[in-house]
């Protein structure tokens, strides 16, 4: 099963653009990421600019919104994240108390939804259309 | 206690350390002692002082370093009580062992190369494949017999007694704890890779049983391929292998319809394959190109099957797959591994790239090999070549004849119905 490892930096909705960590935590992270790497878990993982260099679209009455970071209403928010391949959940636990995190910051663990988890009903609406898929495969073969 | 420790405990904290430490554990003991059977003993004896003792303390800060103080514990017992044995019985045994006493300090340096000493050596060519594989599942993945025995659907003491023997087996051949150098490492990376891919692929299509993959298995098989191709990272084959397995784990998810039944690789809806691992799968293709460029070489078995594997990758669309490169790259793989096998894939890309006539005649030269008697993909293959040049009868014959031959429940359901399909005048009602 696959979890998403989810860092969340303390006060990093306040981060100026360009914010970046610090030489230090970087050599710990590429020391721990590569301990993910040895153990075959790592599937990938990014860190992320700080909100204020992003935007949010919100969806609201049928229209989408847009606002520039930072957000100020936020709380906390995301940092990076890795998606690691393990056994079980308690595995997934496992490795995140591993993670080189400052004090104050959080890793959340998320599982990710895979297709079997879907009932049948969502199954067949994620499969998509198939009429559509053998008219794109038709067209396709005429190329 | 602390709370948080007693919960994180009972959701299978134990068994989650030792997945991660076990086979650190084993490695570490393994060149400590000389003895990979007596290491992984040890390993075990540790694992169960800490089933005895977290549940109440709570899982200890680094879990890791506290298995391997229990092990060493243990070790030393072991040794001290032989040594007091030898004394008493006063044998004059082996000089190299009769004096031998581990050095447990000598820890921490490289685990890496401990690792992979450890993997040579479930891998050994003195064990028979399965035996390799069991160990390996057992040193290297920290699956019990049970979990193995259920993976390969065989009786749990049929892989303990496979493990005992396999145990017993190196310490008679007094196979070295060692990374093989210079000429015998080819031959023995080749062992380990077969290892590795035979586990993914009793995971990818199951010989047995009702279900059709056994995605678990393919995980391990994974795991385990990525941390070789760490472990020695010049090695092409390493990340042909990890390439290969990427690229075709990536379809798990589109292999199965609704009820578990089989989807082939044409029907399959390629936005449902795992991009990820596919862009995984391409990265590591291009690693072991590189590298076989770098040392003048052209690519192995398993890089060529992993570029066969990129091909229908890259093709977004089944009818987009380019046939000809993948004939071209199974004339390579042939000259490099001449097997039936390998030439009945690529009458199957020939038919695809040229027609089936081509294709027909190319399975129908190979079709009395020895190594294809029993094979259910001959008569299925062929069956596919009939079907597409008009000859339904015959189809149907071929079609129904692989479904003979296969024990997976899963895909002589699949045949059956290729062949109820070509009743001539019948309209199937699926």
């Amino acid at each position: 099963m696959r979890f998403m490892m989810i860092v969340i930096p303390r006060g990093y909705e306040k981060a100026k653009p360009g914010a970046m960590p610090d030489a230090k935590l970087v050599a710990e992270m590429a020391k721990y990421n590569e301990s993910l790497h040895k153990a075959g878990v790592m599937l990938s993982g990014e860190g992320l600019h700080p909100p204020s260099m992003g935007a949010r679209v919100s969806f609201s009455g049928g229209k989408p919104k847009v606002t520039d970071g930072p957000f100020t209403e936020a709380k906390e928010v995301i940092g990076g994240f890795w998606i690691i391949q393990v056994k079980s959940k308690a595995e997934a636990i496992e490795w995140a108390k591993r993670c080189p995190m400052p004090d104050g910051d959080t890793v959340e663990i998320r599982q990710l939804q895979e297709f079997e988890d879907f009932p049948a009903d969502v199954q067949k609406a994620a499969a998509g259309e198939p009429a559509l898929r053998e008219q794109l495969e038709k067209k396709a073969r005429k190329r | 206690m602390d709370p948080s420790a007693t919960h994180s405990v009972a959701n299978g904290a134990i068994e989650a350390v030792w997945r991660i430490e076990s086979a650190k554990i084993v490695a570490g003991l393994a060149r400590m002692t000389r003895d990979v059977g007596l290491a992984e003993e040890l390993a075990q004896e540790a694992l169960l002082a800490a089933l005895e003792k977290w549940p109440g303390s709570g899982v200890p800060d680094n879990p890791g370093a506290w298995l391997m103080a229990a092990a060493k514990n243990r070790a030393l017992d072991h040794f001290r009580h032989n040594k007091l044995i030898e004394a008493k019985h006063e044998e004059i045994g082996r000089e190299a062992e009769e004096g031998f006493m581990p050095d447990f300090d000598a820890f921490e340096n490289d685990i890496g190369d401990d690792l992979l000493r450890l993997i040579f050596t479930a891998c050994h060519p003195v064990l028979s494949t399965e035996a390799r594989a069991a160990l390996t599942l057992k040193l290297l993945c920290g699956l019990t017999t049970d979990e193995i025995a259920r993976a390969f659907l065989v009786p749990e003491p049929t892989v303990a007694q496979r493990i005992v023997r396999a145990k017993r087996t190196l310490a008679e051949a007094r196979v070295p704890f060692e990374v093989p150098r210079g000429d015998e490492l080819a031959a023995r990376l080749a062992s380990v890779l077969e290892v590795i891919y035979l586990v993914f692929n009793e995971g990818y299509s199951a010989t047995a049983g009702d279900d059709w993959m056994r995605p678990a298995l393919c995980e391990d098989a994974l795991r385990l391929g990525r941390i070789l191709a760490e472990l020695a990272p010049n090695e092409p084959e390493a990340h042909g292998l990890v390439a290969l397995m990427e690229i075709q784990a990536s379809r798990l998810r589109a292999r199965t319809g609704p009820s578990g039944e089989p989807i082939l690789l044409m029907d399959q809806d390629r936005a449902r394959w795992d991009h990820l691992l596919v862009r995984r799968g391409l990265a590591a293709l291009a690693r072991a190109e590189v590298l076989e460029r770098e040392a003048g070489g052209s690519l192995g078995p398993y890089a060529l099957q992993a570029a066969i594997a990129a091909c229908h990758a890259r093709a977004l669309m089944y009818s987009e797959t380019d046939w000809r490169r993948i004939v071209a790259l199974y004339d390579a793989l042939a000259q490099l591994l001449p097997s039936p096998v390998v030439d009945l894939n690529r009458a199957v890309a020939v038919t695809m790239a040229y027609g089936p006539e081509e294709g027909l005649a190319l399975v129908d030269a190979i079709a009395a090999e020895p190594a294809l008697r029993g094979y259910h993909l001959l008569p299925s293959v062929r069956g596919d070549f009939l079907e597409k040049l008009g000859r339904l009868d015959e189809a149907r014959g071929e079609f129904e004849r692989a479904a003979s031959l296969t024990r997976n429940a899963r895909e002589i359901r699949l045949l059956l119905d290729r062949a109820a399909a070509l009743h001539p005048g019948l309209r199937v009602v699926k």
